[in-house]
């Protein structure tokens, strides 16, 4: 394996610790505004309270290694993206806003605007990344020097805007069993239901999605030819989905949540399979941007792999140790927001 | 002027950047003083710190989350605004930014949660670690972060190469590129100004509950401690400073010249102004207060050997002078004054008038702005100064923006943050307010501590003596 190979995977392995971890509080804070009654409210934000900030660092580390590892891609899909990632960026901030002002004044109208933000930033980060993931399935249209071509409008076609409402869905879904863990009582046995509706709606996603895939994007299956072990992750991936249900049914959270991790990675993975050995795909007649002509230079992906090396043990302890720190329910506290 | 992506993008990166920077030297400063606090503690097993510690992490933990949110928006803009500079320093500069997430974001951001949320399900030394890692990942967030931007002011470690029809900067030697001309210096200075700045912002606080006499016996120890550390730093911030502009002299002379309004080289020493208005179309600097042949003699160490002005500049590589200048000015302004206020706070002390002289205290609840303005002043000051580049020598500001991005987007991707950081900076205002007033807990009503859970999971793989475990928490109670 090269060396812009072993980059293209690490970032894959950014995504999906990204997917999976903020997948989980962006799920939560989705379903906000479906929880009713401000204790309630308050339990589902504070589930997530320690741990959302950060998740957000995966992301952030993705988009500093795409940068040093791939720095044309980095380049084009950003610009080719903007306001995409521009509305991706103001809703993170408001997300953050959100979070921090809710509990801060107990009036009924101050905490459901802010409940309400909450949900509406949460959700359109999710709907923006899965437009993204779309455009990048889909390919865009690129000029001679890798410079995007097409308009706005042209991001918001209806294979982007599906895989949008999929990964809405399974954020919502992967929440739901986040959430279920987390909490007790009353509130406990509503989202047990939630579990089930969000776990059908993705299925039906899930479903359309590999559809219009199949019908319009044939690339993205053509690595199977190549390397058919990778059937294997489909396998697992149909397994691990089947098993969330089973999971709940018998009363096993914790099963469902580890199986809901392995969908998102799972799919993280498909997204890999569909885009190697690109990393932006053009639909125009001009070349796409792969992992060779995009790189940096050898001696740096070199480097960088020994930085990664280095630093991933380390961000894997920390993480240990906080999720470790605030495992069980969650309980209001003095901390609490 | 006609609106183009150049200027909206330059103007939203000032926007953007300069919001981000109002955050995280405070976060630096204010975690430099919560380490000293927690150990204080520690050491001295009283309670008193413990309450200051707890409290300063409340207005830290507020400030941290607002950083984070601005901070965001800086990670990604280098490629939705600057695409063709991002593929020209990616390579470079992507590496520092990568290493800033592996090694700092992550050390931050994970302990953070451990430090704000887990005061009562750890034990005081894992906390007081916590607290320790949050502040070294943040300051090796600004280590990454300075070592990236001073690489745009003083390339080094590099070769240019062309790659897919045009030139790209590629690392040659890692630490040539770490240890750049400028890197050292700039850092050196820009953790100095978050010292200063944490230093004023407690004292600011403190100084206030002194006036209300609220929580004073805490609030005078926390002042202390603040006026030591801004005192040092303030008079550091000097030597510092001095070899900042030496540095400049030898590798960025166009923006010393620019900084210091110095127009003309001449024939003899160069004068410095303490105070002026520079004038580009005369070339001149109005109402202008100059200390003969001074200039030269801070670069040289002599009173002779003059210092090249604008006119040595070819015409179209001149950066703007007034803003530079005014800013750089205002910079030096405020740090001659935080020596002498910190200096004669210690005098006070030392006299034992400080926490009488009501005036003082109220000149110290008002400092905590200056700061601000003199670290922005400064940033303002070094990149407009590096201008027309965006890397020194090699890449234009001009020739740098993202090619594929229309006007009307970025103009209102401008609207969009203007609105989200005004907001943004209004909540931090509010809450901050909200949690001085509450101020700090009184220490007498603190709880008992959690035990340790790393030494309980240690005891329970039996690696420590579970009777150790159970008599060091019966210690730890009977201090109460
Ligand atoms: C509390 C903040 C603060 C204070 C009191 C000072 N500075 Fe400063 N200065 C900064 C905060 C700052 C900064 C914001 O951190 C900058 C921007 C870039 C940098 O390296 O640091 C800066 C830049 C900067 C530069 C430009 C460096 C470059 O472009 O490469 C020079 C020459 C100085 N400073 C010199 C001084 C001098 C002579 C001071 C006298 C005491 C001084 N500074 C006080
Ligand atoms: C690593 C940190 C930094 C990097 C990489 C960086 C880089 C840049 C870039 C790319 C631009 C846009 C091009 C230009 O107009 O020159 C710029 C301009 C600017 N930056 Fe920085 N900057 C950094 C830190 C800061 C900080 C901390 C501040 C201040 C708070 C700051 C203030 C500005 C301002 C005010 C401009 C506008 C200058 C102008 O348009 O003339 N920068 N910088
Ligand atoms: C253009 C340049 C910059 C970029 C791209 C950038 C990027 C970021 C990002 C992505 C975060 C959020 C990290 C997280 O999620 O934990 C952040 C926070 C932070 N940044 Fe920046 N930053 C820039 C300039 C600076 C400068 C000049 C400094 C200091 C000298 C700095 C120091 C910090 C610190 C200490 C934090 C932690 C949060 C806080 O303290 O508020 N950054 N930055």
């Amino acid at each position: 394996m090269d060396f812009a190979t072993l980059w293209f995977v690490i970032l894959g392995f950014l995504l999906t610790g990204y997917a999976i971890l903020d997948g989980f509080d962006l799920g939560v804070g989705i379903l906000h505004l479906f929880v009713k009654g401000d204790q309630d409210r308050r339990l589902t934000l504070n589930s997530i309270g320690p741990l959302w900030d950060g998740n957000e660092v995966w992301l952030v580390t993705f988009g500093g290694a795409l940068f040093a590892a791939f720095p044309e891609a980095y380049a084009t899909a950003m610009s080719a993206l903007y306001f995409p990632v521009i509305v991706l960026l103001f809703s993170l901030i408001g997300r953050a806003i959100s979070i921090e002002f809710r509990s801060k004044r107990p009036s009924a109208a101050w905490r459901g605007w802010w409940d309400f933000s909450f949900f509406l930033s949460s959700a359109t980060v999710v709907f923006v990344f899965g437009v993204a993931a779309g455009n990048m399935m889909y390919g865009i249209p690129l000029d001679a020097g890798f410079e995007h071509t097409g308009s706005l409008l042209g991001l918001l076609d209806p294979y982007s805007i599906a895989v949008g409402f999929f990964a809405i869905s399974v954020c919502a879904m992967h929440g739901s069993i986040f959430l279920y863990l987390k909490t007790e009582g009353a509130l406990q046995a509503q989202v047990h239901r939630w579990m089930w509706r969000t776990f059908f709606a993705f299925l039906a996603m899930y479903a359309v999605v590999t559809a219009l895939t199949l019908a319009t994007v044939p690339h993205a299956v053509r690595n199977f030819a190549e390397w058919p072990a990778a059937w294997i992750v489909v396998v697992l991936n149909v397994l691990a989905i089947a098993n969330i249900p089973r999971a709940i049914h018998q009363g096993r959270p914790g099963y469902a949540f580890v199986s809901s991790c392995c969908t998102i990675a799972a799919l993280v993975f498909l997204f890999g399979m569909a885009l190697f050995p690109n990393l932006v795909v053009s639909s125009s007649a001009h070349p796409s941007l792969t992992i060779h002509n995009a790189a940096s230079s050898e001696p740096t992906l070199k480097l960088m792999a020994l930085i990664a090396a280095v630093g991933i043990p380390f961000v894997a302890t920390y993480t240990g140790i906080v999720y470790w720190v605030f495992r069980g329910k969650v309980k209001l506290g003095k901390f609490s927001y | 002027m006609d609106l183009d992506v150049v200027l909206l993008s330059r103007l939203q990166f000032a926007l953007t950047i300069m919001v981000h920077y109002l955050f995280p030297p405070l976060s630096i400063g204010l975690g430099a003083q919560l380490v000293i606090t927690e150990g204080l503690y520690l050491r001295t097993k009283d309670r008193r710190w413990e309450a200051l510690a707890r409290f300063w992490t409340k207005l830290f933990a507020v400030n941290f989350a607002v950083g984070v949110a601005t901070g965001i928006v800086m990670e990604f803009e280098f490629g939705t605004n600057w695409a063709t500079y991002s593929r020209f320093v990616g390579d470079v500069f992507g590496s520092a930014l990568a290493s800033e997430g592996i090694f700092a974001f992550f050390l931050e951001s994970g302990f953070l949660a451990v430090l704000v949320f887990g005061w009562d399900r750890v034990g005081p030394k894992m906390h007081f670690f916590s607290t320790l890692m949050v502040f070294t990942g943040s300051v090796f967030s600004s280590v990454w972060i300075v070592i990236a931007n001073s690489w745009m002011h003083t390339p080094a470690g590099y070769h240019l190469v062309e790659e897919n029809g045009r030139m790209r900067a590629e690392i040659t030697d890692f630490w040539a590129m770490c240890f750049n001309p400028s890197s050292m210096h700039r850092l050196g200075h820009v953790l100095l100004g978050a010292f200063i700045l944490g230093a004023f912002f407690t004292m600011s606080i403190s100084a206030w509950y002194v006036l209300k006499k609220r929580h004073e016996d805490l609030a005078t120890r926390s002042f202390k401690v603040g006026l030591v550390m801004a005192a040092l730093s303030s008079v550091a911030m000097l030597v510092s400073g001095h070899g900042q502009a030496r540095a400049l002299a030898a590798n960025q002379p166009a923006k010393l010249a620019a900084l210091e309004g110095h127009f003309h080289t001449g024939e003899g020493p160069t004068d410095l102004y303490i105070m002026g208005w520079p004038d580009r179309a005369t070339e001149t600097v109005h109402f202008g207060i100059a200390l003969p042949g001074m200039l030269s003699f801070l670069v040289h160490d002599d009173f002779e050997t003059p210092i090249p002005g604008l006119d040595q500049v070819p015409d179209d590589e001149e950066p703007p002078v007034l803003l530079p200048f005014l800013t750089y000015h205002v910079m030096v302004g405020c740090g001659m004054y935080f020596i002498g206020l910190t200096l004669f706070g210690l005098f006070m002390w030392w006299r034992g008038k400080l926490f009488t002289s009501r005036w003082l205290m109220w000149i110290f609840v008002g400092s905590v702005l200056l700061p601000y303005v003199a670290n922005q002043a400064g940033w303002v000051a070094t990149e407009v100064g590096r201008q027309p580049w965006i890397v020194y020598g090699l890449l234009r500001t001009a020739d740098a923006v993202s090619r594929s991005v229309p006007t009307d987007q970025v103009l209102g991707s401008i609207a969009l943050f203007s609105f989200i950081y005004l907001a943004l900076v209004v909540l931090w205002v509010v809450v901050l307010n909200e949690k001085i007033k509450h101020g700090p807990e009184d220490p007498a009503t603190l709880g008992p501590h959690a035990a340790e859970p790393f030494r309980d999971a240690a005891a329970r793989l039996s690696l420590v003596s579970p009777h150790r475990l159970t008599g060091d928490d019966a210690s730890d109670e009977e201090e109460e």
